[in-house]
């Protein structure tokens, strides 16, 4: 008797489509970007999420504001940094959890933070595990082979890590479950003249889902706060020089102290 | 073969020394168990010098006595000064001087005793047993057992101060790592299995590797948590010695551990499950052994205003324990409601809340390090066009420029004045100009 004719035979006896063969849809955790989440899902977990773009697209953005919303869950992530350009400074300012964060830094070495990585999910007990080559020159993010992305997607599989590559081009492929493009629509200058602004306001960034399914667009906001904070009595300064005090600088955070103050 | 030591000082150690049966008879008295220690020091007398030559190494005075029983030896040494060696079949014969008191009676048979005029072990050992059990009961039958020299019974042990170091004297040198592993391996099980006897873990391991050359190379590893896998210690000792090798060959091993209590812990229900500490600091020493030491931890930002001041720091071991006071599952946000025929699927009772849509992402830096040196043409003072490793083109836009400065009550001061550029390439750079020229800092993205 065929598998065929005795799954019908159940299927009729247990009055319904039991859909046996259908792998188990992924759980999937916030971005922290919710223009994001509504155009993709969520970020799934035991699966490998690819961002890809142009330098300046916003891809960071997107990547600290994941790891600001894993490290708010109380979820213990690493950051494998392959050209050593974590700021942490920022990260911190926008929300990261910093003693939560295991930053590894590579020192322009692809091939180390592959394997730093690969060290990370097998050892487990991580939420997220991001691989950053952001700033990997793209002949060097394609030297890394297929197989490499394929033990990357097998050794997260089954475990409720979040497995994020930034890449200035895709490069997993299908190894890939989650697919997203950034680009960067425009930056947001204020104040000034034509070519020369006094801050640098932020930025505004299309996000393209490529896979799965059909591509799905959607845009968010990132917001600069250009330092304009003087914290008198550390030695500190920081000003624009030859304006009028009518601008107020944007908040300047440092280990808990916020200070505001006009320049 | 017994032996006793009554005097001053640190008896049960030098006791210790040489058995590992002893009692603490009294405070200023131990009695061990030394038979079979003629193989390794011959003849008894031999055994005695030893006995009184390890109490002078060690700051002991004491009366050291040798007897076939513990009693006998007991009353030697409390009755003879310097070292006595009572011969088998003798006791009656070398302790009969010695005076009752020296037993310890109680008041009541002491005076008896007195009023009959006995007042050596020798009078008392002469008396009939018949006599003294119908007169004196079965203490004095006791106290005439133990002036005959007769006594025996079994010693009380006293448990011996757990050491937690062990070391191997190699009689080749070892010059490779492969087989050290074994040697490490042989330590770390006697050591771990000693620690969990006694219910306790450890939370630093000691290495002393003695050379050839006569140097010590030594190790220390600080795990973040107690532990007793020793499979894990073995591990991490192996890849600090690939990290730090000795520099000649090993003849002498000594591992130490340090005995704590272990750390008992539970997690949160709705606290998500973080990596274990052991198993954390056997990946962060394998990647280190990859991409370098220090190059891996968490980062902390440093109490100063200058440029990328920040360290590295091990992660904590309480990476389970929340920190904002609040269960994980009630301070995590859900993913919004997905559009139709998605695949994924929100996890089960997270509700698909409205997004607080106030709060926007941050626009996020990320530096070069180091700064690139780059050639800045000017126009009327400001940026024009830049050209540096990898970035070259027209400044289409610019913010600045920003001046910045600090530490200049220190020896290292610093000064500069930024830009924020919108490059013709496409990117957002920020630019800085101090004492030593123009560089590129980093991108915005």
């Amino acid at each position: 008797m065929g598998a065929a004719v005795l799954q019908k035979q159940f299927e009729s006896l247990l009055g319904g489509h039991l859909g046996w063969r259908e792998k188990p849809a992924a759980e999937v955790v916030p971005s922290g970007i919710p223009e994001v989440d509504l155009a993709t899902g969520g970020l799934p977990r035991g699966c490998l999420t690819e961002i890809f773009g142009a330098p300046s697209s916003g891809r960071a953005s997107l990547l600290v504001s994941i790891l600001a919303e894993a490290t708010a869950r109380q979820e213990f992530c690493a950051l494998v940094d392959a050209e050593d350009s974590f700021d942490p400074l920022s990260a911190a300012a926008a929300g990261v959890d910093l003693p939560r964060l295991l930053w590894i830094r590579c020192g322009h070495n692809a091939e180390h933070a592959l394997r730093a990585a690969d060290l990370l999910l097998q050892g487990g007990g991580f939420g997220v595990v991001a691989l950053d080559l952001g700033d990997t020159p793209v002949r060097a993010a394609r030297r890394i082979s297929l197989t490499s992305w394929f033990r990357l997607r097998r050794a997260v599989e089954h475990t409720p890590t979040v497995l994020i590559a930034v890449a200035r081009q895709s490069n997993a492929k299908t190894c890939a479950s989650l697919m997203l493009e950034l680009s960067r629509e425009r930056a947001r200058w204020s104040g000034g003249t034509l070519d020369s602004a006094r801050l640098l306001g932020g930025m505004r960034v299309a996000v393209a889902r490529r896979k799965p399914g059909l591509a799905i667009s959607a845009a968010f906001e990132s917001g600069c706060e250009r330092n304009g904070a003087a914290t008198i009595g550390s030695g500190w300064h920081r000003g624009r020089l030859g304006t009028d005090t009518t601008v107020h600088a944007a908040q300047k955070t440092r280990l808990g102290t916020v200070v505001s103050v006009p320049v | 073969m017994f032996a006793c030591l009554h005097g001053t000082g640190n008896l049960a150690a030098v006791a210790f020394d040489f058995s590992p049966l002893v009692e603490q008879t009294a405070p200023d008295t131990v009695t061990c168990d030394v038979a079979g220690l003629d193989r390794l020091f011959g003849a008894a007398q031999e055994l005695a010098a030893a006995l009184a030559r390890r109490a002078v190494e060690t700051g002991v005075q004491a009366a050291i006595a040798l007897a076939a029983n513990p009693d006998a030896a007991i009353c030697a040494a409390r009755g003879f000064s310097g070292v006595s060696l009572i011969p088998q079949g003798d006791e009656a014969k070398f302790l009969g001087s010695l005076p009752v008191a020296l037993l310890g009676p109680s008041a009541e048979l002491q005076e008896t005793l007195d009023r009959w005029g006995i007042r050596r072990f020798q009078d008392l050992a002469a008396l009939p047993p018949l006599g003294i059990a119908e007169r004196l009961g079965a203490e004095g039958l006791r106290l005439r057992e133990l002036a005959r020299g007769e006594a025996e019974r079994k010693l009380t042990p006293l448990e011996a101060p757990p050491r937690y170091e062990d070391e191997i004297e190699l009689e080749y040198p070892v010059e490779l790592l492969e087989p050290l592993e074994f040697l490490l391996a042989r330590l770390l099980n006697g050591l771990t299995t000693r620690l969990a006897t006694r219910g306790l873990a450890t939370n630093e391991l000691r290495l002393n590797l003695h050379l050839e050359t006569r140097a010590v190379h030594e190790r220390t590893l600080r795990l973040p948590a107690p532990s007793l896998d020793g499979k894990s210690f073995l591990k991490l000792l192996r890849l600090d010695l690939a990290a730090h090798p000795p520099a000649a060959p090993i003849d002498r091993i000594r591992l130490g551990v340090n005995p704590v209590k272990p750390q008992a812990a539970q997690g949160g229900f709705f606290v998500p499950a973080a990596p274990e500490p052991v198993k954390l600091e056997l990946t962060l020493a394998r990647i280190q052994a990859i991409v370098g030491e220090g190059r891996a931890g968490c980062p902390e930002l440093l109490d100063t205003h200058r440029p990328d001041a920040f360290r590295l720091q091990q992660p904590g071991t309480d990476l389970t324990v929340p920190r904002r006071g609040l269960c994980a599952a009630w301070t995590a946000r859900s993913v919004p409601a997905l559009p139709q025929g998605d695949r994924h699927h929100c996890p089960r009772g997270a509700k698909a809340a409205p997004w607080d849509s106030g709060v926007s992402p941050r626009l996020i830096f990320r530096m070069y390090r180091p700064p690139r040196l780059a050639r800045v043409t000017l126009a009327s003072g400001q940026p024009s066009y830049l050209a540096a490793e990898g970035i070259r083109g027209r400044i289409l836009k610019r913010a600045g420029p920003w001046r910045t400065s600090g530490d200049w009550w220190t020896t290292d001061p610093w000064s500069r004045d930024e830009w924020d550029i919108a490059l013709s390439d496409g990117a957002l750079y920020r630019i800085y100009c101090e004492i030593r020229g123009w560089f590129v800092e980093g991108s915005y993205d």
